[in-house]
């Protein structure tokens, strides 16, 4: 642990702030080069079929349109590899970077267009000549399970993976029990949805044969592996840079087409290329999530003690396995039980193709839709058997003496991807949630008809696995004006990572906060790299930075003791200077930087993830004339281990906690029968706005640290979102008791409300 | 065509095509990427400018119709290199993550605290609904906006 602390654990402002508030960020399509070209991606209107001729010829006879390519000019047409659980069985589904003959979801790129502005490359995207014989689509899961049509004819099926979470014997625990109940649920397709689109900016320099890619987010370095092996370069001929970027959320960043098309776009005419998504394309082309339904049942003694968990998990992944595909089926299988003692579980995930846009990793992939399924489960046990929803929970916790608690077995994956909840007091998190939110004195208020509108409580509980390896690297060098550069592999996707960064290395230096600058993501700055996802940065990143800064004081000790005489026993270091115990005389550390001192390292967690965990409580009112629900109150209270630095903490909380709703009450990514998206603009994708959830109280405590790294840390951007929907859909039910209320569905529209609350009423 | 207007108070003429809309004119021909392009329909509010003292989509006007108008962007909020309360206050709150959403927050805001510095939560709430945030959740940025009330009340130009 750290013994100073300045500026750990305070809430700091932010360093990156003042660019920002003045306009004077650089995003990707902030960038421009000499002689750059514009692109516009033509993609498939359609959901699934045959392309049966492309011509550009309309399109190349624009003036101002430079050339148009497609699979014909690239070649052999490399597919995307994964970038996680890269399992056996999944080369099959990998994504082309562009179709050459088969289309299989509305969006997928087939032609690139480049000309001298964005909006002649988009002319040329209308006027190319597209012929495409339709197949018809695979419009959902059971239409996948059932491998009448197939998206890929050679494997056979439309079965990406099945995931099973096995511990105990499930089986017997059913039929032993004296309580069990059975339910379906479904969360919706949706999508992570940054402000900023996503970009990029490519330059070749056909001399030295070097690409540099610019607008690169989130896994630089693995996608710099994966970009220099499609385009034959060695890992020295190709930098990725990191510019501003505006919200990732798990889905920017990934490797997509078109950080392929682009620089090889570029390479083609040897010229800087540049293509800015637009907000439709994005919403067809980035990747979507968490769409998923299952079959479940639990098992619980009468007085609540829960027994097992079982049953069948679908998720419907769209029309290909991209990066991180397959993150959602696994967390949704491996962390079904969330925080709870569930000695019997025998979950089964299968992630099926369908003609949609794939699927991919949002902010607490699975756990989010993992927690509503077993949230309702719960909920809908403690009603059965009359105990308070808190009581449920309380008595199923898992406890602090059972730490570490070993997570259900998950194959394919074995021993090798085994996981353990590592430390704290769960219970203690409930008990101060309960607290805070009034449970004892609100709860009289459950079901009651109040003004004309019902009124319903919920509490849920959460953990989060973060800090995931397998490890994070860092140099910092100590500059000629005493000053030191941190350089980090860890991602920037506008979470304050140079502030927290900056707090770490300035309170273990002892130096001042502006005595520390922070460079990161980009892989010119560090041989590797591994990013940011898994709420990650702060965790690996954080500590190499810790630990890097303890091995420069080191040095500069080492080099003092030189200059000053004496051993480095003999040397303190304070305030950005190195002293002589024995005599006095000191140097800056300025003074000392004609040393050159640098220091290399990386920290490693040996893939021990790090588990926040929490509680959340809300009060809901429900308008049963409109099926509106009105949140009063909501509160989520976490224990990170320990806080770095309380207001980005804070931020992270809030802004979950609110995509949580969204994804729980408006945003819905939905399909028609033939495949085609019909909540393709922001006007029909609906995100909260500043009027729809003005009460969201969020509190972090610091009790428990990790006991995985030197800062005590714990990942923490995505716990609050966990348990949102699974708490929403309980406060509706609560609320819409009388009616018999089963929102076993997300989102909770106003319409699916309404629905619940009026279809009983009229037959009353 | 050309076009002639204000730009954060200095006199612009630029070519365009009549089909550029503002936001394009400002980022790709004046150099200005402040103003970001988060939908260009309107929605997400990211391209916020002021336009004759009132917010405006700028990817919802063609560049020409500024014509003879005084237009200010995020650039433009602040004449030196200090921030202005409103800004100061959003760093204080913490209202800005990622920062994309921020350039339009920051002119809407603006926009309505110069005609409305006693604008009440509701009213504040209700004006930045028509800007987009994914990071904040928003509750740092009306604080911050009702923060800064004060500044704008005590004088016509913060």
């Amino acid at each position: 642990m750290i013994g100073i602390n300045r500026y750990i654990g305070s809430p700091v402002e932010r360093v990156e702030d003042f660019r920002f508030l003045r306009g004077r960020g650089e995003f990707v399509g902030d960038l421009r080069r000499e002689g750059m070209l514009h692109a516009a991606i033509l993609r498939s209107p359609v959901a699934h079929g045959r392309i049966r001729n492309l011509d550009g010829t309309a399109a190349r006879a624009i003036p101002g349109v430079r050339t148009v390519i497609a699979a014909a000019e690239i070649g052999a047409v490399p597919r995307i590899p994964l970038r996680l659980l890269p399992l056996p069985g999944t080369e099959r589904f990998l994504q082309p970077v562009i179709a050459a003959d088969r289309v299989r979801y509305v969006g997928e790129p087939i032609a690139v267009v480049l000309a001298d502005s964005a909006a002649l490359a988009e002319d040329g995207v209308g006027s190319i000549a597209l012929d495409i014989e339709e197949l018809a689509p695979v419009a959902d899961r059971r239409a996948s399970g059932k491998n009448e049509i197939l998206l890929f004819e050679e494997a056979g099926t439309n079965r990406a993976m099945t995931f099973t979470a096995v511990s105990g014997d499930a089986d017997t625990a059913f039929r032993e029990a004296e309580y069990a109940r059975r339910e379906r649920f479904s969360v919706q397709r949706h999508t992570a949805l940054p402000m900023e689109p996503r970009g990029v900016l490519a330059e070749w320099d056909a001399v030295q044969g070097r690409m540099t890619v610019l607008g690169a987010a989130k896994v630089p370095f693995f996608n710099r592996d994966t970009l220099a092996a499609m385009l034959g370069l060695a890992l020295t001929d190709v930098d990725l840079i990191e510019n501003d970027v505006g919200g990732g959320f798990g889905a920017r960043g990934e490797f997509y087409p078109e950080d392929f098309l682009i620089p090889f776009a570029a390479r083609h005419v040897r010229r800087p290329v540049r293509w800015i998504e637009d907000r439709r394309e994005h919403l067809t082309a980035m990747n979507h999530a968490r769409e998923a339904d299952c079959e479940v049942e639990i098992a619980c003694r009468r007085d609540g003690t829960i027994l097992g968990l079982r049953g069948e998990i679908f998720i419907d992944l769209g029309a290909y396995v991209r990066t991180n595909g397959l993150i959602q089926p696994r967390t949704l299988a491996q962390f079904f039980s969330g925080p709870y003692r569930v000695p019997n579980v025998d979950i089964t995930s299968t992630a099926l193709l369908t003609n949609k846009t794939p699927s991919g990793t949002y902010r607490a992939p699975g756990r989010y839709e993992a927690s509503f399924f077993c949230e309702r489960l719960i909920e809908l046990a403690a009603r059965d058997l009359g105990i308070d929803s808190a009581e449920m929970r309380r008595r199923n916790l898992i406890g602090a003496a059972e730490m570490p608690y070993k997570l259900p077995r998950l194959e394919p994956g074995g021993p090798a991807v085994d996981t353990e909840c590592d430390s704290g007091d769960y219970g203690e998190a409930l008990e101060r949630c309960l607290a805070e939110f009034g449970w004892e004195e609100k709860r009289a208020l459950q079901g009651r008809l109040i003004e004309g509108r019902y009124h319903g409580l919920a509490v849920a509980c959460f953990i989060e696995g973060g800090g995931a390896g397998p490890k994070e690297t860092a140099r910092l060098e100590l500059e000629a004006d005493g000053s030191v550069t941190v350089y980090v592999g860890s991602a920037a996707v506008g979470q304050g990572l140079e502030t927290v960064m900056s707090q770490i290395a300035a309170d273990t230096l002892d130096i001042q906060l502006d005595q520390v600058r922070v460079l990161h993501g980009s892989t010119p700055y560090l041989n590797e790299g591994y990013g940011a996802f898994a709420s990650r940065s702060t965790v690996l990143g954080g500590s190499a930075v810790f630990e890097a800064a303890k091995l420069l004081l080191e040095q500069i000790r080492a080099a003092a003791a030189v200059r000053l005489g004496g051993s480095t026993e003999e040397i303190e270091l304070v305030d950005g200077r190195a002293r002589s115990i024995s005599d006095g005389r000191s140097l800056s550390f300025a003074e000392l930087a004609s040393e050159r001192l640098s220091v290399d390292t990386a920290f490693a967690n040996n893939n021990k993830l790090t588990y926040t965990y929490g509680s959340a409580a809300a009060h809901v009112a429900v308008d049963p004339g409109t099926g509106h629900v009105e949140l009063l109150d909501f509160l989520v209270v976490e224990d990170v281990g320990r806080i770095v630095n309380p207001l980005t903490l804070h931020g992270q909380a809030i802004g979950g906690v609110v995509q949580g709703l969204g994804g729980a009450f408006m945003e819905n990514l939905v399909y028609d029968a033939e495949g085609q998206l019909l909540t393709g603009t922001l006007a029909d994708y609906l995100i909260p706005t500043a009027t729809d959830f003005p009460t969201i109280r969020a509190i972090a405590l610091e009790n428990h640290p990790s006991p995985s790294n030197p800062l005590g840390v714990k990942g923490a951007g995505e716990g609050p979102i966990i348990p949102v929907g699974g708490l929403m859909a309980n406060a509706v039910a609560s609320a819409l008791a009388s009616f018999g209320a089963m929102p076993n569905r997300l989102p909770l529209s106003p319409a699916c409300v309404w629905l619940m609350g009026s279809v009983n009423e009229s037959s009353d | 065509m050309r076009a002639r207007f204000q730009l954060n108070g200095q006199p612009v003429a630029v070519d365009v095509e009549p089909r550029m809309h503002l936001a394009d004119c400002l980022r790709d021909e004046l150099g200005q990427t402040g103003t970001h392009l988060g939908c260009e329909h309107g929605v997400c509010g990211a391209c916020t400018v002021i336009v004759d003292g009132a917010a405006v989509r700028s990817c919802l006007i063609l560049a020409v119709q500024a014509e003879g108008s005084s237009v200010v962007t995020v650039e433009g909020l602040s004449t030196d290199d200090a921030l202005t309360p409103l800004q100061t206050a959003f760093r204080k709150h913490h209202a800005l993550q990622c920062g994309f959403c921020t350039p339009g927050m920051l002119t809407t805001a603006h926009a309505l605290l110069t005609e409305e510095p006693d604008a009440d939560t509701a009213r504040v709430r209700s004006v930045l609904s028509g800007n987009l945030c994914r990071c904040t959740g928003y509750i740092p940025i009306v604080e911050a906006v009702l923060e800064a009330r004060a500044a704008y009340r005590k004088t016509d130009k913060p």
